[in-house]
């Protein structure tokens, strides 16, 4: 097991099980992933055939109760699953986000029991793969601004309007759509892949998280029957709900992002020469490196708390933003760091750096851009919001 | 049907910084992780193959602290049964000989075909307790075997030795233990891991097993360690340009003057 940075020794705040899944996803990534996810990034494309083997360790749904498939992993053992994942790739991260926390939570939060024994085990196992279609051209960081409309007729429901930015959109079976009603409430339904009036375009001028499907959901009358709609939704807040669940596993995920830099740039530093000694041994580097390490440590810090709280159930959703804010932007400097120190080897994809770095910008603005987050807990101080 | 114990032994983590403690004798555990033997991981995968092929059952056998039970979780997790955990502080500062005898108490009579073990544990990389299991099993063994056949009540096992390999077939039961390329090891499925934390883990005093205090741990053993020393820390080499002839003149002066080696 490669002993990468514990500097506080996070490993005693874990329970086994907890160190276990961790070391499992660890390896996981080690053998299946790391060895390909650069070429994967440079030419765009998803690494599909990971889907079964990602279904079968048992990173979908895993913190649901086993009676849906899930494996009722605690927080922290999620969280610890989520940063293996991320310290692969953002987009393999994202992937499995959105598919449990985003698509699957909102199907075990809001559906029924007839929905979520119809959907959640075959999610579980992979067989079906979901994404959640919030964001809009022109609604991102105010989803309330969205203009899909969903209608009543006498059989169910018809949708209509387009979602931008959806990760996994076209390879998804079934998208979490969230529409607004007549009434201007919003409302969850589910749409399959397939459907008349239903199609995706893939987004390819990503300069970022390259190594994931991101898609337009198009929506042009599409009919929804009753049993396709999400029956406890009560507005915005519950798809809102969701994003604090994906919220809580980047906090978690980009740590491992940095832990991946942070250990590239010493395995660096310490064999590069330059003017006759290590880079590793040159102040500058070292002022470096310490950065670096003080970053992924606060994040740690951050996430574990989080993890515990959460496992509390004394976990708020501004609590998740400072975690999200924080995280995000220390793992991109640390990816940004450990890029320049590797040179002109660091704008390559041989290294993980850079491409840890261009994804973390994705990770940055989705989930609630930093500013966003900002605002959250503005507002949560002095009781005044300013979005 | 295969009934199978497979040894396992909880040691550092392979990456840990380790330190000699205070003592002179044990390692500093103070701040290090701990995993299970890289060479029982392999042993537990053969096991369960073997299992998953023929049927049968898989129990692990571990001799260690308390905090041992994560490396058992982890067998568990890969697929073994059930666990059986020496854990009384009693087997402590044994030798191989008390852990052989210990375990040969714990295995025997349970109508095990198979015991598979590694071939050495990485702390203390003195590889006897297979061997001397099976002595006192009395069965025939096998060490750092590379790839096994079990057909009925025959096993053949494949070791390499020094430029090329040998066949070796013994008749069940037998103790086999495992040399690194035997398999690859699997990384436990999540919910396995979890399911894990629900079998049986036996825990065992040397009385269960019939022994008295004097025959276990430090009390029992025959030789004990008088001191621990760090590998001492390796000098730049010298790198000698030139001529390959002129080279290895300069190399023969300085092996002879330098080093007095020749
Ligand atoms: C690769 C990728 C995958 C994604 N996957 C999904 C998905 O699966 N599902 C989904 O629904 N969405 C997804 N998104 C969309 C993502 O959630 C949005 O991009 C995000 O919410 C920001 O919205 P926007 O891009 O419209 O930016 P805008 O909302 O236009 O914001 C632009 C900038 O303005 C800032 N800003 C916004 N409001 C304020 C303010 N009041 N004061 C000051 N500054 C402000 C923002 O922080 C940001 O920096 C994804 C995006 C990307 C890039
Ligand atoms: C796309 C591209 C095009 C290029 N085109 C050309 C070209 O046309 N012709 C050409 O000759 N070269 C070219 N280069 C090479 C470029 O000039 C070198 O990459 C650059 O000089 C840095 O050298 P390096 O990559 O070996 O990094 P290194 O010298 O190994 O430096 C690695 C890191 O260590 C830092 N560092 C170096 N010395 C110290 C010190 N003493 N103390 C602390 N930190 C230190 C550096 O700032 C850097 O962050 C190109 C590079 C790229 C990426």
């Amino acid at each position: 097991m490669s002993q990468l940075a514990d500097y506080y020794r996070i490993e005693d705040l874990l329970q086994p099980e907890e160190r276990a899944v961790r070391d499992t996803v660890r390896k996981f990534v080690d053998r299946e992933v790391k060895p390909i996810i650069g070429e994967a990034w440079l030419k765009g494309e998803f690494p599909r055939h990971l889907i079964p083997k990602i279904a079968e360790l048992g990173l979908f749904g895993p913190t649901l109760p086993e009676e849906y498939g899930g494996a009722g992993l605690s927080p922290l053992a999620y969280g610890m699953a989520m940063q293996e994942l991320e310290r692969g790739d953002s987009g393999l991260r994202s992937f499995a986000s959105v598919q449990s926390a985003l698509a699957m939570y909102a199907i075990y939060r809001w559906g029924n029991e007839d929905q979520r024994r119809h959907w959640l085990p075959r999610m579980c196992a992979g067989e079906v793969i979901g994404c959640f279609g919030l964001t809009e051209p022109d609604a991102g960081s105010d989803p309330d601004m969205m203009t899909t409309k969903a209608r009543r007729t006498g059989k169910g429901w018809v949708l209509s309007g387009v979602k931008r930015w959806i990760t996994n959109g076209s390879l998804a079976n079934v998208a979490v759509v969230w529409a607004k009603g007549e009434s201007g409430k919003v409302c969850g339904f589910l749409v399959e892949k397939g459907q008349p009036g239903f199609t995706t375009t893939d987004t390819h001028t990503k300069a970022s998280m390259r190594a994931s499907i991101t898609s337009d959901l198009i929506l042009d009358g599409v009919e929804v029957a009753e049993d396709h709609v999400l029956p406890g939704v009560k507005g915005l807040g519950s798809a809102l709900s969701c994003l604090t669940e994906a919220r809580f596993g980047i906090a978690f995920g980009v740590v491992g992002a940095a832990m991946d830099c942070l250990q590239e740039a010493l395995d660096y530093t310490s064999v590069r020469k330059v003017f006759g000694q290590p880079l590793a041994a040159k102040q500058l580097t070292q002022e470096r490196l310490a950065d670096m390490l003080a970053r992924v440590t606060s994040a740690q810090l951050l996430a574990v708390r989080l993890g515990q709280l959460k496992a509390a159930g004394q976990m708020t959703y501004p609590q998740v933003s400072l975690a999200k804010r924080e995280n995000v932007r220390h793992a991109l400097e640390v990816a940004r760091m450990s890029r320049e120190l590797l040179g002109a080897n660091g704008i390559t994809t041989e290294y993980a750096s850079i491409r840890h770095m261009c994804n973390l910008e994705t990770v940055d603005t989705y989930e609630g851009a930093y500013e966003v987050h900002t605002l959250i807990l503005g507002r949560d101080l002095t009781g005044i919001a300013a979005f | 049907m295969l009934n199978i114990a497979v040894c396992v032994k909880q040691v550092p983590d392979t990456e840990a910084r380790l330190s000699v403690a205070a003592d002179k004798t044990r390692i500093e555990e103070q701040g290090i992780s701990f995993i299970l033997n890289p060479y029982d991981e392999h042993a537990v995968e053969e096991a369960i193959r073997l299992k998953e092929k023929q049927g049968g059952t898989v129990t692990v056998f571990c001799l260690g602290p308390a905090r041992a039970e994560e490396a058992i979780r982890t067998a568990l997790a890969m697929g073994a049964d059930k666990a059986v955990h020496l854990a009384d502080a009693a087997f402590g500062g044994g030798d191989e000989g008390t852990a052989a005898a210990a375990l040969e108490k714990a295995i025997a009579g349970k109508s095990f075909d198979l015991v598979l073990a590694g071939r050495l544990a990485i702390d203390d990389a003195s590889g006897q307790v297979g061997a001397r299991l099976a002595e006192k099993l009395g069965w025939p063994h096998v060490t750092a075997v590379t790839r096994l056949a079990v057909e009925g009540r025959e096993a053949v096992a494949n070791r390499e030795i020094d430029g090329g390999s040998q066949v070796v077939a013994v008749t069940l039961p037998a103790v086999i233990t495992a040399q690194r390329g035997l398999n690859q090891p699997r990384y436990p499925k999540i919910p396995d891991i979890m399911k894990a934390r629900r079998k049986e883990v036996a825990k065992v005093t040397p009385a269960d097993l019939g022994l008295s205090g004097g025959e276990v741990g430090g009390a029992g053993a025959k030789g004990k360690v008088a001191g621990l020393a760090p590998a001492p820390g390796r000098s730049a080499g010298k790198v000698i340009a030139g001529e390959p002839a002129d080279a290895a003149r300069k190399v023969v002066g300085l092996l002879r003057d330098e080093a007095k080696v020749i």
